[in-house]
């Protein structure tokens, strides 16, 4: 699947989108997070407080419990400022 | 009475927007609109500190929130017109960055419909705005606030 980033999950990061391949015990949203900051000292910053990163599964907003499996894009990003 | 439009005009783009002229298109040919409720919303230049704000956006989850917010304001209220156009990309205290024309038979439902879009948009729409520091040094992400959640939440206590 693609991973998406935007704002500062993606300055963290240092990507703006790539693909993904999670195992397949990573079931739902979060455990997408906590599968992603593990990946390096960039995505351990961008996820190191879970509660303010929202999540999208295929351009739609996704709860945390959201399961991933049919997801073509995912994308992770901080609370919205837009307006 | 003419039925309610099944599709809202929304826009996402980096370009400037005429209010006037979309309020003028919003109601043209149209003999029963009472009401007209037009929202602009601008940069500050929060006392002098800021030189512009950079606006990111998710492209195609923005448009589609929006016109999802926007379809949930017409099934609450009988409109009968609505626009919402949101700007990316850099904008400088004074310009415009968000517009949302309401128009309906009376005032109550233009108003309420209107205030309805911006309080969603603020919690809902991806788009996030940096800051550009007029001294030169580095801006940060502007943090959401709590009142606008505040805002967004007291619509699902039945508002409307």
């Amino acid at each position: 699947m693609k991973a998406v980033y935007f704002a500062w999950v993606r300055e963290r990061i240092g990507l703006s989108e790539e693909e993904i391949a999670p195992p397949r015990e990573v079931e739902t949203v979060r455990q997408l997070v906590d599968w992603l900051a593990a990946r390096g000292e960039g995505y351990a910053a961008a996820f190191s407080n879970p509660k303010t990163i929202r999540a999208a599964i295929d351009k739609s907003h996704a709860a945390p419990d959201a399961p991933i499996a049919s997801a073509r894009e995912i994308a992770f990003f901080p609370p919205m400022t837009g307006g | 009475m003419q039925p309610p439009p099944d599709s809202p005009t929304v826009r996402v783009q980096a370009e400037d927007f005429d209010p006037s002229r979309e309020e003028t298109s919003l109601t043209a040919g149209r003999r029963d609109v009472g009401a007209v409720v037009s929202f602009t919303g601008l940069c500050r230049d929060e006392d002098g500190t800021l030189a512009a704000l950079e606006l990111e956006h998710y492209p195609g989850m923005a448009e589609e929130e929006i016109l999802r917010v926007a379809r949930e304001a017409l099934s609450r209220w009988p409109l009968v017109g609505l626009t919402v156009i949101h700007r990316h990309g850099v904008i400088r205290p004074g310009e415009r960055i968000v517009l949302v024309v309401a128009a309906a038979r009376h005032r109550g439902e233009a108003f309420a419909a209107a205030e309805f879009l911006m309080d969603y948009l603020k919690t809902r729409a991806p788009f996030w705005k940096k800051e550009r520091r007029a001294d030169g040094a580095e801006g940060g992400w502007v943090a959401a606030k709590g009142a606008d959640d505040a805002a967004a939440a007291r619509w699902e206590r039945g508002g409307g």
